[in-house]
C-alpha cells in the first residue's frame, strides 16, 4: 500500500484560501435570508471575501507543500498561479454582476454563493494530485456553473441553456470517470505521480487500453475547454447564461481545465507525448477553425464571443501541444491575459445592457464612438487585444503560444493558427467598424456604475500593462514549472 | 534607477492619454496638464544632467518586452552625456513651445487635441533619446513620425495640410526602410540590439563583408549607410528633404518644436549615438559629409529667394542640419551635437518669432506683404534680431561658436571630403547671413505692404508668446558659451563633457590657421549681412533688377530646383498610374478581391453550413460529440 492517508494530522492552515471561500459561500446563502431589502451589500461581501482569498493566496505563496491529505492535494506555484487567475475571474464577475442583476431583477444570494463555490471547485481542481480529488473539484465547479447558467429563471433561453449544458456535461463526466477507472484498473492508483511511476514499472507505456483511457480523459477536458468537436454546448450555454456568467465561464473553468490538462499530460503521462501530440494538434486545428469561422457569421455579440472563446481554447491548446515548460508557461500567461481582455469586452456588453436594448446585437454598437467615446475606445482596445495586435496583451499571449509550438516542431500547425488568427480580425474588427464607421441610430447615453467602471479600469490596465510589460508574468509562470514536469 | 528617469517618459504619456480622453471637457483649460507634465520633465532632465555631470551614467533594462532565445526586445534606459544633452534640448524647447501655444492656438478648435499631440510627441522623443537599444530607438523614431504626421495635418480639413502630413509620412518610409534593414543587419551581425553590446563588438567586424544579391559589400559600410538612410529621411537631407518645407503647413509652434529643434535632429543624434559603427568605415563618413555638404549648399540657395516666411526658415533648417551631418561626417560628433544644441534655441526662436508675426498679420505668411513691423512688434523684433545675428555667426552669440567648431573640425579632418565641407560651410555661412537678414529686413523694416485691414489688426503677441521668445533669446545668445574654444580664451568644457561618448577630435590646428578660419567665416557672415542690407534697405530696387537680369536662375531657385516636380513626374505619377491601372484593376480587382472575397465567401458559406449543425437540438450535439469521441478513441487504438 501507499503511505496511509493521515487526514487528522493534516494541518489546515495552508488551505486557508479554500476554507475561507467555502465559509464565504455558505455565509452568502445564510445572510441572504436575513437581508431583505439590503441585498445590495451581497456583492461587496463576495468581492471582499474574494479579495481576502487572493490576499491569503499571496500570503501562502512561500509555504508550498506537495502532499496534503496523504499526497492528494498539492500546493505549488503552478496551482497558485491558476488559483489567482480563477479568483481574478470571480472578482471581475462580481463587479460585472452588480448592475446586471439590478437590470434583470435577479435573485441574488444563491448567485454569489454559487459563484464562490464554483471558485472553490476550480481551486480544488488545480491543486488535485489525485484523480478522485480532481473529479470532486470538477463536479463542484460544474454543478455550480450549471445552476448559474439557468439563473435567469424567467428567460427560456437561459433555462434551455442550463439544461443542455447539464445534459452534455453529465455525458462528459461519465466519460471522464470511465477513463479514470480504466487507469485505476491498470495501475492500481489514482495518484498522478504514482501513475507515472507504475507506467514504467509495469511497462504499460505501449498498452492500448491505457491509450483508450487517456483518450477518454482528454475528451472530457476537451469538453470543458470547449474544444471542437466537443464544443457544441458552448454557444448555446454562453448565449443563454446571464452575461456576467458567460464571462466567468469563458475565463475561470477554462483556465482550471487547462491547468488540469497541463498537469495530467505533463506530470502523469509525459512519455506518451509522441502518441497524443498529433491528436491534440488535430483537435487544436479543428477548434481554431470552428471557432474562428463560425464567429464570422454571428450577429449576436455574446454568441460571437462564445465562438471566439472556442477559438482561443484552440490557440491555448498549442501550448499543450508543445509539451514543454515553455508551452505550459505560455498557456498560464495566456489564461491570465485572456481573463483581462475577455472580462473587459464583457464589461462593455453589460454596460450597454439596459431595459430597451440588451447590448447583445452587433447593431447596438453603431456609432458608439460618438455617443460614448471612452467606452468605444476601451472596446477597441479589447478587440485589438483579442485579435492579437501589439502593444496589447493579446499579442504577447499568442506570440508565446505560437513560439512554443514552433519550437516543438509544429510549424505547420502554427502557420494555420496564424492564418486563422488573421481570420479572427474580421469579426473582432467588425465591432470596431460598427462603433467608429456608422452613425448612431439613437443617441442615448449609457449609465455607468462604480463597480463596472472599476472592472473596466482593472481590465484595461491589465490588457495594456501585460502587453507593454509582460516579462514578469512569464517569469513567474516558468518558475512555477520545474516542479511539475521532471 | 533614479525615479526621474522613469518619470521622464511616463509624465507626458499620462498627460497625452488623459488630455486626449478627457481634454474636450476642459475646453480652454486643456493645456494645464501637458504644461505641468512637460515642465516636470524639464526638472527631471536637469536632475539627470546634474547626475551625469557628477559622473553617474546609467544603462539599465527596465524589463524585456519579448524574449525569444537570443532575440531580446527590451525597454531600457541609457543615461549618459549625450542623452543628458538631448534631454535638456527636448524638454526645454518643448516646455517653451507648450507655453507659447497657449497664446498661439488660443482660438483654434481642437485645442485639447493639439496639446495631447504635443504630449505624445514629447513622450516619443524622450523614448527615442532615452532608449538603450535599437528596438526602442526604432519605436521612438516611428512614434515621433506619427506625432509629426498628426500635428502637420492638425488642420486636417485643409487639403494642403492633410497632404503635407501624408507626404512627410510617405517620404520618411523611404528612409525608414533602409533604417529598419540597418537594424536587422545590426542584429544579424552582433546578435543583440543593445547599444553597449553592439558598440563593444563593433571593432570585430572590420574587413568583414556581406553579400547582397551577388554583390559583396563591406559590412561596416553597409550597416552605417543603411542606418544613415533613416537619418536622411528624418533629418530631411538630400534627396529626401522634400517633406520638411511642406510640413510648414502645420501650426507654427509645431514647426518650431518638431521641425526645427527636436525631431529633425534625431538623425544627427542617431549618427552621433552610433559613432562607433560609423567610425569603422571611411566610405560611410565620406558619404555622410558629402550628403551634408551638398544639402547645405542646396537648401541655402533655395532659401535665398523664397517669399513664404516659414519656408525660408524651413530651408534654413535643412541647411543647418546639413552642417551637423558635416560635423559628424568628419568625426567631430561633439561639434555636431553642439550645433544641434545651439541651433535648437535660435531656430526655435526664429520659428516662434515667425509665428508671432503670422499671428499679428492675421495668418499672412508672404514676406512681400509685410514690412515695417518693427514698431508694432517690438519684443518679436528684438528677439528675432538676436536669433538672426546668432544664425549669421556673429562672434559671441551661440551660432558663431558652434558653426566655428564645425568649420575648424572640417578643415583639419583627415577625411577626404573634409576640405570640401569646410569650403561649402564657409560659403553657406555667408549665404545664411544673407537670407536671414533678407527675411529680417523684409519683415520688420521698410514700409508696411499688407492690406489696411491687416494693418489695423497689427499687435504684439500676448505674454504667453513673448515670454518664451525672450527665454529662447537668452539661449540663442548664451548657448554657445559652453564651448568657447581655447584660442578665444575658453576651455571648451562641452567637448570634454561629451568625450566619453563621442570621443575627442584628434587633430589640432595651429593658432594662425585657427584665427584665419574664424576670420573667414565671420567675414563671410558679414559680407552676407552687408549684401542683405544693401539689397533690402539701402537700394531695395536692386533685387527686382537682379531677378529680371537672370530670370532663369531665379525661377530655378524659386521653384526649389523643381525637385518636387521631378519626384512627381518620375515617381509619384507613375506610381499612381501603376496603382490605378495595374494594382487597382488587375491585382486588386481580379486577384486580391477574388481571393479576399472568395475565401470569406467560401468560409462564410461553409460557416453557414456548419452553423446548421448548431441547430439547438441536444441530440444533434450529442451525436457530434460522440462522433468526435469515437474518432479520438479510434485514433488512440490505431495510432
Amino acid at each position: 500500500m501507499d503511505t496511509a492517508p493521515n487526514f487528522i494530522l493534516t494541518p489546515l492552515a495552508p488551505l486557508a484560501p479554500e476554507l475561507l471561500l467555502i465559509c464565504l459561500g455558505l455565509l452568502l446563502v445564510v445572510v441572504d435570508l436575513f437581508l431583505g431589502e439590503k441585498r445590495h451589500i451581497l456583492p461587496w461581501l463576495a468581492a471582499l471575501g474574494t479579495l481576502t482569498g487572493l490576499f491569503l493566496l499571496g500570503n501562502g505563496s512561500g509555504h508550498f507543500s506537495d502532499g496534503l491529505f496523504g499526497g492528494m492535494y498539492i500546493l505549488d506555484a503552478y496551482s497558485l498561479f491558476f488559483k489567482v487567475i480563477c479568483l481574478i475571474g470571480v472578482l471581475f464577475t462580481v463587479m460585472l454582476s452588480v448592475r446586471y442583476l439590478d437590470t434583470e431583477k435577479m435573485h441574488q444570494g444563491e448567485y454569489y454563493s454559487l459563484l464562490v463555490f464554483a471558485a472553490v471547485g476550480m481551486m480544488v481542481m488545480v491543486s488535485a494530485a489525485d484523480m478522485i480529488v480532481l473529479y470532486l473539484g470538477l463536479e463542484l465547479m460544474a454543478l455550480s456553473v450549471y445552476c448559474l447558467v439557468g439563473l435567469l429563471k424567467s428567460d427560456s433561453r437561459s433555462n434551455e441553456a442550463a439544461l443542455k449544458y447539464f445534459l452534455m456535461g453529465a455525458f462528459s463526466s461519465g466519460i471522464l470517470l470511465y477513463g479514470i477507472s480504466l487507469i485505476y484498473g491498470m495501475t492500481g492508483t489514482t495518484d498522478l505521480q504514482l501513475i507515472s511511476q507504475r507506467l514504467t514499472e509495469l511497462n504499460l507505456a505501449d498498452n492500448t487500453l491505457l491509450f483508450i483511457a487517456l483518450g477518454m480523459v482528454l475528451i472530457a477536458f476537451s469538453f470543458k475547454v470547449a474544444a471542437a468537436p466537443f464544443h457544441m454546448w458552448a454557444p448555446d450555454a454562453y448565449e443563454g447564461a446571464p452575461t456576467p456568467i458567460t464571462a466567468f465561464m469563458s475565463v475561470g473553468p477554462k483556465a482550471a481545465s487547462f491547468a488540469v490538462l497541463g498537469r495530467i499530460l505533463l506530470s502523469g503521462f509525459p512519455e506518451l507525448h509522441v502518441h497524443w501530440g498529433p491528436l491534440i494538434a488535430g483537435i487544436a486545428l479543428l477548434t481554431m477553425a470552428t471557432g474562428n469561422i463560425l464567429a464570422i457569421s454571428q450577429t449576436n455579440i455574446k454568441r460571437m464571443l462564445a465562438y471566439s472563446s472556442i477559438a482561443h481554447a484552440g490557440f491555448a491548446l498549442l501550448g499543450i501541444l508543445a509539451t514543454s515548460n515553455e508551452g505550459v508557461s505560455a498557456i498560464m500567461n495566456y489564461m491570465l491575459i485572456y481573463a483581462f481582455m475577455n472580462m473587459g469586452a464583457f464589461a462593455i456588453i453589460i454596460m450597454l445592457n439596459n431595459r430597451e436594448r440588451r447590448g447583445e446585437q452587433l447593431k447596438d454598437y453603431r456609432g458608439l464612438a460618438q455617443t460614448n467615446p471612452v467606452a468605444a475606445a476601451l472596446m477597441l482596445i479589447f478587440m485589438f487585444s483579442l485579435t492579437g495586435i501589439p502593444p496589447t496583451a493579446g499579442f504577447i499571449g499568442k506570440f508565446y503560444l505560437f513560439l512554443a509550438a514552433m519550437n516543438a516542431g509544429y510549424t505547420g500547425t502554427v502557420i494555420a493558427a496564424v492564418i486563422l488568427s488573421a481570420v479572427s480580425a474580421y469579426y473582432y474588427l467588425r465591432v470596431v467598424r460598427y462603433m467608429y464607421m456608422y452613425d448612431s441610430e439613437k443617441g442615448e447615453a449609457v449609465a455607468m456604475s462604480p463597480s463596472l467602471t472599476a472592472a473596466l479600469i482593472f481590465a484595461v490596465i491589465g490588457v495594456i500593462g501585460l502587453g507593454v510589460a509582460p516579462g514578469w508574468v512569464l517569469e513567474m509562470a516558468s518558475q512555477s514549472l520545474p516542479a511539475l514536469a521532471q | 534607477m533614479p525615479i526621474y528617469l522613469l518619470l521622464l517618459p511616463i509624465l507626458p504619456l499620462g498627460s497625452f492619454i488623459l488630455t486626449f480622453l478627457f481634454g474636450k471637457r476642459l475646453g480652454r483649460k486643456a493645456h494645464w496638464l501637458p504644461i505641468c507634465a512637460v515642465l516636470s520633465c524639464f526638472g527631471c532632465a536637469v536632475m539627470a544632467l546634474l547626475d551625469v555631470i557628477n559622473g553617474v551614467t546609467i544603462n539599465t533594462d527596465l524589463y524585456s518586452w519579448i524574449s525569444s532565445g537570443s532575440f531580446q526586445v527590451s525597454v531600457g534606459f541609457l543615461l549618459d552625456e549625450l542623452t543628458a544633452v538631448m534631454l535638456i534640448v527636448v524638454t526645454s524647447i518643448s516646455t517653451l513651445v507648450h507655453i507659447y501655444s497657449v497664446g498661439y492656438m488660443h482660438d483654434e478648435p481642437g485645442y485639447y487635441r493639439f496639446f495631447s499631440y504635443l504630449s505624445l510627441f514629447t513622450f516619443s522623443m524622450l523614448m527615442l533619446v532615452l532608449g538603450n537599444n535599437f528596438a526602442q530607438l526604432f519605436f521612438g523614431w516611428e512614434a515621433v513620425g506619427l506625432s509629426s504626421y498628426l500635428l502637420i495635418g492638425f488642420y486636417y480639413e485643409k487639403e494642403s495640410a492633410a497632404n503635407a502630413g501624408k507626404k512627410a509620412f510617405i517620404v520618411n518610409r523611404f528612409g525608414d526602410f533602409g533604417f529598419s534593414l540597418g537594424i536587422i543587419l545590426v542584429f544579424l551581425t552582433f546578435g543583440t540590439l543593445h547599444y553597449d553590446q553592439v558598440f563593444a563588438q563593433a571593432a570585430s567586424i572590420t574587413d568583414q563583408t556581406f553579400p547582397v544579391f551577388g554583390m559583396v559589400f563591406d559590412l561596416p559600410t553597409l550597416i552605417a549607410l543603411l542606418l544613415f538612410c533613416g537619418a536622411i529621411g528624418k533629418s530631411a537631407q538630400l534627396p529626401l528633404h522634400v517633406w520638411l518645407p511642406d510640413a510648414m503647413e502645420g501650426p507654427t509652434p509645431v514647426s518650431a518644436l518638431i521641425h526645427a529643434a527636436t525631431m529633425v535632429t534625431a538623425g544627427v543624434f542617431l549618427v552621433a549615438r552610433c559613432n562607433p559603427l560609423f567610425a569603422l568605415s571611411t566610405t560611410a563618413l565620406n558619404v555622410v559629409t558629402m550628403v551634408g555638404a551638398v544639402t547645405c549648399l542646396f537648401a541655402a540657395t533655395i532659401a535665398l529667394v523664397q517669399v513664404d516666411i516659414k519656408r525660408v526658415v524651413a530651408y534654413s533648417t535643412v541647411s543647418q542640419l546639413a552642417y551637423m551631418f558635416m560635423a559628424c561626417g568628419v568625426g567631430a560628433y561633439s561639434a555636431g551635437i553642439f550645433h544641434l544644441f545651439t541651433h535648437a534655441y535660435f531656430k526655435a526662436l526664429l520659428f516662434l518669432g515667425c509665428g508671432s508675426v503670422i499671428h499679428a498679420m492675421s495668418s499672412e505668411q508672404d514676406v512681400r506683404k509685410m514690412g515695417g513691423l518693427k514698431k508694432y512688434l517690438p519684443v518679436t523684433y528684438w528677439t528675432f534680431l538676436l536669433a538672426t545675428l546668432s544664425i549669421s555667426g556673429i562672434p559671441g552669440l551661440a551660432g558663431f561658436f558652434s558653426k566655428d567648431a564645425i568649420l575648424a573640425a572640417a578643415f583639419s579632418s583627415p577625411i577626404g571630403a573634409g576640405k570640401i565641407a569646410w569650403f561649402v560651410g564657409t560659403l553657406v555661412a555667408g549665404m545664411t547671413a544673407f537670407y536671414s537678414f533678407r527675411l529680417f529686413f523684409l519683415t520688420f523694416h521698410g514700409t508696411f505692404r499688407g492690406t489696411e485691414e491687416q494693418r489695423h489688426h497689427l499687435h504684439e503677441s500676448p505674454a504667453t508668446m513673448t515670454v518664451p521668445l525672450i527665454l529662447l533669446a537668452v539661449g540663442a545668445v548664451s548657448a554657445g558659451w559652453f564651448c568657447i574654444p581655447p584660442i578665444l580664451g575658453g576651455h571648451a568644457p562641452w567637448i570634454s563633457f561629451l568625450a566619453p561618448v563621442l570621443g575627442e577630435p584628434g587633430e589640432h590646428l595651429g593658432h594662425a590657421t585657427e584665427w584665419g578660419l574664424i576670420a573667414t567665416s565671420v567675414g563671410a557672415g558679414l559680407v552676407g549681412i552687408a549684401t542683405a542690407t544693401l539689397l533690402y534697405v539701402i537700394r531695395p530696387e536692386i533685387p527686382d533688377r537682379l531677378r529680371d537680369a537672370w530670370p532663369k536662375v531665379h525661377s530655378w531657385l524659386f521653384n526649389k530646383y523643381s525637385i518636387d516636380e521631378l519626384y512627381d513626374g518620375a515617381l509619384v505619377q507613375p506610381a499612381i498610374r501603376f496603382s490605378r491601372k495595374v494594382l487597382l484593376h488587375v491585382v486588386d480587382g481580379k486577384l486580391i478581391e477574388g481571393v479576399v472575397n472568395g475565401i470569406p465567401q467560401a468560409i462564410g458559406s461553409f460557416g453557414e453550413r456548419l452553423r446548421k449543425i448548431q441547430n439547438g437540438q441536444v441530440h444533434t450535439y450529442l451525436s457530434v460529440m460522440s462522433t468526435g469521441a469515437l474518432a479520438v478513441l479510434i485514433w488512440m487504438l490505431v495510432r
